[in-house]
């Protein structure tokens, strides 16, 4: 279902056009985009029915007519043509690991509303110094025919929008937007190829986007063999990229996938150098997110006026039972009561007032926690496995706490913890920050994650601690963040907001990591104390044994059993 | 077998069989320093006090315990082949004991000051003699000592070294000695020996000169002990005029050392007096001065607060307040500021003719 339909005035922006080139969202903006983009500028432009009022002297008016001929719809693909940057494609490299993240964050999602163990395979492929060619395949369920243009060729078409579940995606726009940046940079489509039915052969098609309209253009369609009798969908796009190694690289991106999805599978083909391959650590698919409705307590006095409208024909009270979870009837009559509203009143016919009086109601009435079997956590004992099988360490230790609350949104917070072992002693410890198993490569000083592990007193749990800055020592934190609504700090999805809430959760599960961290550095420390007197003692054992034998000429035994004695005191003594 | 080398196994013996009865052995080690030191003016010198510093052997003290135990056997066996071996040449037959060995002289010195204080004899006794020089002698002496190689007697006469002198050796015990000198004069500097020396100072004050080089080495005071009583004559001190010469070199010259009281008994010249400079000799002797340095301020108040020998003779607590008040001191060589000859002809015959007036 497309989210957006043209010309229809709720979920359309319109635009207009000053003298001086400038664009801005006229009054009417609404809808699911990024509420900050763009918007704010209207001082600048007058909309219809305002002109003259601030028309300088000097200048010849321009009337409303004449304005009202350059405003015209802009579709979201020219929006995105334009702000490129707030879905991560803002240069050649970020370009690059962007695209590979959309399209295997669409082949995880894909994989695991199947049911399936994904298998993925990611080639990044050097065309020429600045052009590469991204393919991406999996064996998920496939795409059916005629679905395919549109989630490739459309933006903001997508199933994940309108759930309250946990997944990586949400917006439908990640796919399309590469495809689109990759259009826009070499030129050339989209390739895909899809197999839905295992056996048949697959659809394989070429796509553009009319950026103008928001719409497919097909190239090329052709039905195409497809190996190995089961499902798939192979993406391939071209685009002007650069390939890079180092915290930001696909590399990176692809490592921290596969550690915090250790049922996955991945051969990555890098430009240059060795392919290399991602086990699989766990043979069994993580349990199925739930879908939920949104919790009263999440919903803001915009979202709920606009959902009591699309409510027609409701009445108020089974409104509340229905739009959101754990709204018993006795909860809804409460509330409208607290409201001073009719429970048998009609749900899309409220004042603006009424509203502002039913959404106070709703903070003041106790409604019981949401569910949270809406999550889906990585688990204890499949985080100690996937760090186990990614990072050779001396030590592992890893905490799911139990799931809360944040303005009505479920989350919780996973945390493992590798020490020791290969990892740098004297460097700053490694932090694996994830959003739905989705790693955060960008923007760590501004993540909540990060926020929280310099909040901690690392040095209470052996690690050497500069201030204000991440600990050091040889440790490997994974923080893992699971919520069907992941408050990032922009649309790129980089950053976890810094609410109090999951801070603290962040916190209290690194703090169950780090003291049984603590105690293992300190075993640790106590042994090898234990091991450095041992050796200092027998070091120096033989020397006495022999002085002893020269001054009063004893038999070799009886030296032996001097050195045996002395070892035995100096071992069991404390000092 | 010596008496020592007995000692030494019976002190072994007792660490074996401690050991075999897992009990931790100890050496029971008096404790060198000026605060266990006792200061007897009817005997002259500083006897070691009775406490005593029981090493027993822990993971701490391994190392040492080892190294000294492989000393004292290093010693056993230089004992058992009347062998000797000086400081530094037993910290390099230690570079042989592997992990035990010494990094520092520094640390085969401090060890070899225990074993001394363990068993109560010099280190001498125990086949180690000492690197340093004994010191410098010229004068009106004769002395007898044996060709190496033949065993014959030597007759050694001390006037007759023309511009330099007869050096003492490292063991003295078995030197004779013939003289009528009337007194033996112990000079600190070698600049101020050379002078008297240039000048046979002896030939106008029949005396016999000895250059203690600084802090007077043990066989140099051994051998100002051995002929000032063998031809019982008096000796007398010619140091600076400060703290340095008062209390480390007249000191250690009369009573010994607080670090190897163990021995000073005999390693010491109880009957030495001190001739000069005193800080009344600054004043009277109108001498160029150098004012007191931090070290030499806290020094003197040092020697007025703990040591024993300047606590029990009041003339000298008398010259550390003095020299601290003038907050001055002189040299030896100040004298030359009167003519280079004047310590001569002027200074010294004037101070010999009053020796009831020198300090203790």
């Amino acid at each position: 279902m497309p989210v957006m339909k043209e010309k229809k005035a709720p979920t359309t922006l319109s635009s207009q056009v000053e003298p001086g080139g400038q664009e801005s969202c006229g009054q009417e903006r609404s809808g699911p985009l990024p509420s900050g983009a763009g918007a704010g500028q209207s001082g600048q432009t007058a909309p219809a029915g305002h002109e003259g009022r601030a028309a300088p002297a000097a200048r010849p008016a321009v009337t409303a007519q004449e304005l009202a001929l350059k405003q015209r719809e802009i579709s979201v693909s020219e929006f995105f043509t334009k702000n490129r940057h707030l879905l991560g494609f803002d240069n050649p490299s970020r370009a690059l690991l962007a695209t590979v993240k959309e399209a295997v964050d669409n082949s995880l999602d894909a994989c695991q509303e199947a049911h399936v163990l994904p298998e993925i395979l990611v080639e990044v492929r050097q065309i020429d110094e600045n052009r590469f060619r991204v393919i991406v395949e999996d064996n998920g369920p496939g795409i059916v025919r005629q679905q395919i243009p549109k989630i490739f060729g459309k933006l903001l078409y997508g199933s994940k929008f309108h759930r309250l579940k946990q997944s990586r995606g949400q917006q439908g726009i990640g796919i399309s937007a590469a495809g689109m940046y990759g259009q826009l940079t070499t030129g050339k489509p989209v390739a895909i190829t899809s197999c839905s039915r295992p056996g048949r052969p697959a659809h394989a098609y070429e796509i553009q986007l009319d950026t103008e309209r928001n719409q497919p253009i097909v190239l090329k369609e052709a039905e195409v063999d497809w190996k190995g009798g089961r499902c798939g969908t192979r993406v391939e796009i071209e685009l002007e990229g650069r390939y890079q190694k180092g915290r930001h690289s696909v590399d990176a991106y692809l490592q921290q996938t596969a550690l915090a999805n250790p049922h996955v599978e991945i051969t990555y083909v890098p430009p240059k150098g060795e392919p290399v391959r991602f086990e699989r650590q766990v043979e069994s698919l993580p349990p199925d997110p739930k879908e939920i409705r949104p919790h009263p307590y999440g919903v803001e006095l915009g979202a709920l006026q606009g959902m009591l409208k699309s409510a027609r024909g409701q009445r108020l009270s089974t409104f509340l039972c229905t739009a959101f979870s754990r709204v018993s009837r006795r909860t809804a009559e409460e509330i409208c009561t607290r409201a001073g509203l009719k429970p048998e009143a009609k749900a899309h016919l409220l004042t603006l007032e009424e509203v502002e009086r039913l959404f106070k109601a709703i903070g003041a009435t106790r409604i019981l926690a949401p569910p949270t079997n809406c999550l889906s956590p990585i688990g204890e004992e499949v985080i100690l496995r996937s760090l186990q099988g990614q990072i050779r360490a001396d030590f592992y230790s890893a905490r799911t706490r139990a799931p809360v609350v944040y303005r009505g949104n479920p989350f919780l917070v996973e945390v493992g913890l590798a020490y020791g072992g290969e990892l740098p002693a004297e460097e700053p410890i490694t932090l694996y920050r994830f959003a739905n198993r989705v790693p955060l490569l960008f923007q760590q000083s501004a993540c909540a994650i990060t926020e929280a592990v310099l909040r901690i007193d690392w040095k209470a749990y052996g690690l050497t601690q500069p201030k204000g800055s991440l600990p050091l020592g040889p440790a490997a934190v994974l923080v893992h963040v699971a919520s069907v609504w992941v408050p990032f700090t922009s649309e790129s999805k980089e950053a976890i907001a810094d609410y109090e809430e999951i801070v603290r959760e962040i916190r209290l599960a690194l703090q169950e990591c780090g003291r049984q961290m603590g105690r293992f550095v300190q075993r640790r420390r106590r042994e090898a104390e234990a091991e450095r007197k041992r050796s200092y003692i027998e070091k120096y054992i033989p020397h006495i044994g022999e002085a002893l034998q020269e001054i009063l000429a004893l038999p070799p035994q009886r030296r032996a059993s001097i050195e045996e004695n002395l070892k035995h005191m100096l071992e069991r003594s404390r000092s | 077998m010596s008496g020592l080398a007995k000692k030494i196994q019976q002190e072994a013996g007792q660490i074996a069989s401690d050991i075999s009865r897992r009990k931790k052995p100890s050496l029971l080690v008096p404790v060198r320093s000026l605060q266990n030191v006792r200061y007897d003016p009817a005997k002259g010198y500083f006897a070691l006090g009775k406490r005593r510093k029981a090493r027993t052997l822990t993971v701490a003290t391994v190392k040492t315990f080892a190294q000294t135990l492989k000393m004292i056997a290093a010693s056993k066996g230089l004992l058992d082949t009347r062998e000797i071996a000086t400081k530094r040449e037993m910290y390099y037959i230690s570079k042989n004991w592997g992990d035990a060995r010494f990094l520092e002289q520094d640390e085969s010195d401090t060890i070899m000051d225990d074993i001394e204080a363990l068993f109560l004899v010099n280190r001498e006794q125990l086949g180690f003699v000492p690197e340093e020089k004994g010191g410098d002698v010229a004068g009106r002496l004769i002395i007898k000592d044996r060709d190496p190689a033949t065993g014959k007697t030597l007759r050694i006469d001390c006037t007759k070294f023309g511009s330099g002198a007869y050096s003492i050796p490292i063991s003295v015990e078995d030197l004779e000695f013939e003289t009528r000198a009337k007194f033996i004069l112990a000079i600190e500097t070698a600049g101020m020996f050379q002078r008297l020396v240039k000048h046979r100072f002896w030939d106008t004050h029949n005396c016999i000169l000895v250059s203690m080089g600084g802090v007077p080495t043990r066989a140099c005071r051994r051998f100002i002990r051995r002929l000032g009583e063998a031809c019982r004559i008096p000796v007398y001190a010619f140091v600076d005029g400060d703290p340095y010469g008062y209390s480390n070199i007249y000191r250690t010259l009369k009573v010994g050392s607080g670090n190897a009281a163990h021995i000073n008994e005999f390693f010491c010249v109880p009957k030495a007096a001190f001739l000069g400079v005193t800080p009344q000799d600054i004043e009277d002797y109108d001498l160029p001065t150098h004012p007191l340095k931090e070290v030499d301020i806290k020094r003197a108040k040092d020697a007025l607060k703990n040591d024993p020998f300047i606590k029990s003779h009041p003339p000298w607590q008398k010259a550390f307040q003095k020299i601290l008040e003038m907050g001055v001191r002189a040299e030896q060589q100040a004298f030359a500021a009167h003519g280079l000859n004047h310590v001569l002809e002027v200074y010294l015959p004037e101070k010999l003719k009053r020796p009831d007036k020198f300090l203790p």
